[in-house]
């Protein structure tokens, strides 16, 4: 067996002839490994570290520094990791501080804040940092005193030796202690977890709590350095044009205007490079802007300028329709069972283009001088944006440095450091440090957009109305297209969320994948391809059910089947989110148990008022199992979502308040999904240009009371699985399925909108 | 010259009348707590108080600031506990962090001017403020706790 284990890093880096391998679709076993296939955080590029000198600092007067090498951008990993450090350290939370590691994953170990992947990766490194820093202090104690270090004892941020009732604290054993040699990892004594003070429990806030709620967090936008300037580029209103022609006198006149610097259009693929056009650069922002709005630009619109959603949906549906696609699954014999079968159902879902609309936009500021570089951004990727930045700028990756900011929101944006590039490029030009702004329009007009997708499901049933022949066909544009030049078909990974795994107890399965091109820039947006995977399967389930005549909580869990354990690569996936498939099987006890755990608690079955319904759906993903059940009502067209019950089993918990809180998340941007959000295209352009037209939640709209059921399975011995994303996929089918039982009326192209107005 | 008073502070601006006070506040004086969100008043990110009302920073000529007492996140509580802020920490109401300080702001105003404040009332102001991490459950209970220990 052979797993191809891609993480996003090495698709994005690799597209030298190794890893094209995976993009052109080879198939997976057709090589031998020569080496130990790698999973999890030794999979990622740089691995971990778990040098307590790397990640931990004490002062004499004994605060604790925690170094955090992840971004963070609301799921609290700041707050997490330290958590976690502190506990296996048994220091005192009040003398523990955090900071932010800059981009430099040889020392830090991987950085792509992405993938649900923090702590997952780097709860046992960091758990052994603790330990181990822990047991320095230890040992600075006993040489101290002369005695044998068995003879001491580490507890709440001191040093004890009980024989003779003395005690040195932290701050007192640090000196000393930073001289010992790091132990060795083997023989390190973790805490046993019913030890932990912190890790598992709910009474530790948010580091940045006070901060955050007197306004003294930075943030990338935030950056001010002297003598900075601000600058906000006119970019090609389509994905691939030009400047044609450009007359910036009128802009060189704003008051406070410097320059107008035009930015060369990028090479194809265009990966993560700024996408060209015009940059005004000023004193402040609002200069910037207003020169901006000076400029006369004659656009090249390029081959996407014919690019429209209502067309491009209709070429999606006709690849759908044939058997062309390209083959990516197949268990049984799926024509002979759909031949024999008693019925057969046939749907096709469509899912729009989405914005990560994060509510900070995108913004960078850089100093490029002397052959070195400094930024100072709100990136998930430090790392990637050192190494792009030193290759643009044509300077060693050593003579450039990320500061990490804090990140108001990521969802996928800002792996992307497109526009910390540009802040080099004109930082360089202008011989200052320069931020670079992008307004809500520029974010939404040119983003990385979640892929549009028709997915068409078709099953054959048996006399019992249970699916006995399963045919999914996908058709959307992928993640590759950014990558290489003009990729039609999805790569594993984006074929390993929710469909490649599809773990339904259903005999005859196949899935086929017909060509879809890009036409703009195609990105991460959380929980990716589990989004339409999700929809499409979740909906198509309760539409089965419906056809059969059964209850769709029933008929859910009767298609999820007996509790197994699922190997992921035995059922046609070589991805399994980057994890040892053995280590991490799809368990169907786990999805029947968070399933009937939100069908409980909602009430499933309970007498419903005119216009109200509940509905289901369930889904694995990120290695986590999430089931959700919600509660709509629909009244004159309008759908409101009143109460969302949501289950997450991702192993042992660090720090249940964030689990909650990214789950809350999760259900209210499903919410949005499901009702409102859409990104379409006209001529090549994005025809949403702010929060007035993409529409997003807002407190009226989100559902009152969202209840979050975190259903534990497994120690902290046993893996964890993913929180920042495996929420949000079930949650848009939930609704769906829930405006069926209310209405009647099965919604398959989203979002909802005005569909159920008559 | 434009004369306001921001967090107490008397401050004179001779630029662009038309520059929104989003943009002096954040460029001309430093503070930053108020955020760039949308520039046309439909995230609320950028909410100050102006002469106590809650007001979008991004639509607000400093002409129109003229006179007027500002205040921000930085200077919303000598020692950032009003009602509203300790709720938001007692809560974890926080993700990102990013839109909290409009959320705050927001919410301190709602909080500080309505006895008897209800869920309607929450709906109604706090719709204007918009969330991405999705924290507005968390955001009614805090102003909820809010108003329970009293506002100003």
């Amino acid at each position: 067996m052979r797993i191809a284990n891609v993480s996003r890093r090495s698709v994005l880096l690799g597209m030298g002839a190794g890893s094209l391998v995976l993009a052109v679709g080879l198939p997976p076993r057709a090589q031998e490994p020569e080496e130990p296939v790698k999973f999890g955080a030794d999979a990622m590029p740089n691995g971990w570290q778990d040098d307590p000198n790397v990640f931990i600092s004490i002062a004499p007067d004994g605060i604790v520094t925690v170094t955090v090498h992840r971004s963070e951008m609301g799921q609290g990993v700041r707050t997490s990791i330290a958590m976690v450090v502190a506990d296996e350290l048994d220091a005192e939370w009040e003398q523990v501080r955090v900071t932010q590691a800059p981009g430099d994953e040889p020392r830090y170990g991987n950085q792509d804040t992405d993938g649900s992947r923090s702590l997952r990766h780097f709860f046992q490194p960091m758990r052994r940092a603790g330990a181990a820093a822990r047991t320095m202090l230890e040992e600075a104690a006993a040489q101290q005193w002369g005695v044998p270090v068995e003879e001491v004892r580490a507890a709440n941020h001191q040093v004890t030796h009980e024989a003779s009732g003395r005690t040195l604290g932290y701050g007192e054993l640090a000196a000393a202690a930073a001289e010992l040699a790091v132990p060795d990892r083997e023989g390190l004594r973790l805490k046993n977890p019913a030890e932990f003070r912190y890790v598992g429990k709910d009474s530790i806030g948010l580091v940045d709590n006070m901060d955050i709620t007197t306004g003294h967090t930075t943030y990338g936008i935030d950056v001010r350095l002297d003598g900075m300037l601000y600058a906000v580029i006119a970019r090609p209103p389509v994905f691939g044009g030009r400047v044609a022609s450009l007359d910036d006198s009128a802009a060189l006149e704003v008051p406070g205007v410097e320059r107008v610097i035009t930015i060369d259009p990028p090479t194809v693929p265009t990966a993560f490079q700024p996408l060209g056009g015009v940059a005004v650069v000023a004193r402040n922002t609002w200069a910037a802007m207003k020169g901006r709005e000076a400029l006369k630009i004659e656009w090249e619109d390029g081959e996407h300028g014919t690019y429209s959603s209502d067309s491009f949906r209709a070429q999606l549906e006709e690849a759908v329709s044939t058997a062309d696609g390209k083959l990516v699954l197949n268990r049984g014999d799926v024509d002979e069972a759909m031949a024999g079968a008693s019925e057969r159902v046939v749907a096709e879902y469509y899912i729009p283009h989405l914005a990560q609309a994060p509510m900070e936009p995108p913004a960078a500021v850089v100093d490029v001088r002397d052959g070195s570089a400094e930024a100072w951004a709100c990136v998930q990727a430090p790392q990637v944006t050192r190494l792009r930045l030193a290759e643009r700028l044509g300077i060693p990756e050593d003579k450039v440095t990320v500061n990490v900011t804090l990140l108001g929101g990521g969802f996928g944006r800002k792996s992307k450091p497109d526009f910390v590039l540009e802040a080099a490029i004109l930082s360089q030009a202008m011989g200052a440090p320069v931020k670079v702004t992008w307004t809500r329009e520029d974010d939404l007009h040119h983003g990385f957009y979640h892929t549009v997708s028709v997915e068409r499901m078709e099953a054959g049933l048996d006399e019992a109305g249970k699916p006995v022949a399963w045919l999914h066909r996908t058709a959307a544009p992928t993640i590759g297209s950014i990558f290489a030049p003009d990729p039609k078909e999805k790569l594993p990974f984006e074929l390993g969320m929710g469909l490649t795994n599809m773990p339904l107890d259903i005999p005859n399965v196949r899935a086929e994948n017909p060509q879809a091109p890009a036409h703009v820039r195609i990105g991460w947006y959380r929980s990716v391809s589990n989004i339409p995977h999700a929809f499409a399967i979740q909906s198509f389930v309760a539409e089965l059910a419906h056809a059969a005549g059964r209850d769709p909580r029933d008929y859910l869990l009767e298609v999820i089947g007996p509790e197994r354990l699922i190997d992921p690569s035995e059922i046609g996936d070589v991805w399994n989110y980057g994890e040892n498939p053995e280590r991490y099987p799809i368990d169907t006890g786990r999805l029947r148990r968070v399933t009937e755990t939100v069908a409980d608690a909602i009430g499933w079955g309970r007498q419903m008022p005119e216009g109200s319904g509940l509905g289901l759906a369930a889904h694995y993903s990120f290695v986590t199992h999430v089931a959700v059940a919600a509660e709509v009502e629909v009244t004159d067209g309008t759908v409101r979502v009143p109460r969302v019950e949501i289950a997450v089993d991702c192993g042992a918990h660090v720090n249940p308040d964030r689990i909650r809180s990214q789950m809350e998340g999760a259900v209210i941007m499903g919410v949005g999904q499901a009702l409102t959000s859409q990104i379409t295209f006209q001529d090549g352009r994005a025809q949403q240009d702010n929060f007035d037209t993409y529409l997003i939640p807002r407190m009226e709209t989100a559902p009152r009371q969202i209840n979050v059921h975190l259903v534990s399975s497994g120690g902290y011995d046993q893996p964890m699985g993913g929180v920042g994303e495996p929420g949000l996929p079930p949650v848009t089918p939930a609704i769906v399925n829930a405006i069926f039982a209310a209405t009647g009326k099965r919604i398959r192209s989203l979002p909802v909108g005005d569909q159920l107005r008559s | 010259m434009i004369s306001l008073s921001v967090n107490g502070e008397d401050r004179q601006f001779d630029g662009d009348p038309d520059m929104p006070l989003l943009w002096y506040l954040r460029d001309e004086l430093g503070l930053t707590g108020t955020k760039f969100g949308c520039g046309i008043a439909q995230c609320g990110a950028c909410v100050v108080h102006m002469d106590d009302y809650p007001t979008f920073a991004c639509v607000t000529p400093m002409a129109v600031a003229e006179g007027t007492q500002v205040k921000t996140i930085e200077g919303l509580s000598p020692d950032g506990n009003h009602p509203v802020q300790v709720a938001w920490r007692d809560l974890n109401v926080s993700q990102c962090g990013y839109c909290q300080a409009g959320q705050i702001m927001q919410a301190a105003a709602l909080v500080d001017s309505t006895p008897d404040l209800t869920d309607e009332d929450i709906d109604t102001v706090m719709t204007a403020n918009l969330c991405r991490c999705g924290t507005y459950p968390r955001i009614r209970a805090a102003i909820q706790q809010a108003a329970q220990a009293g506002g100003k």
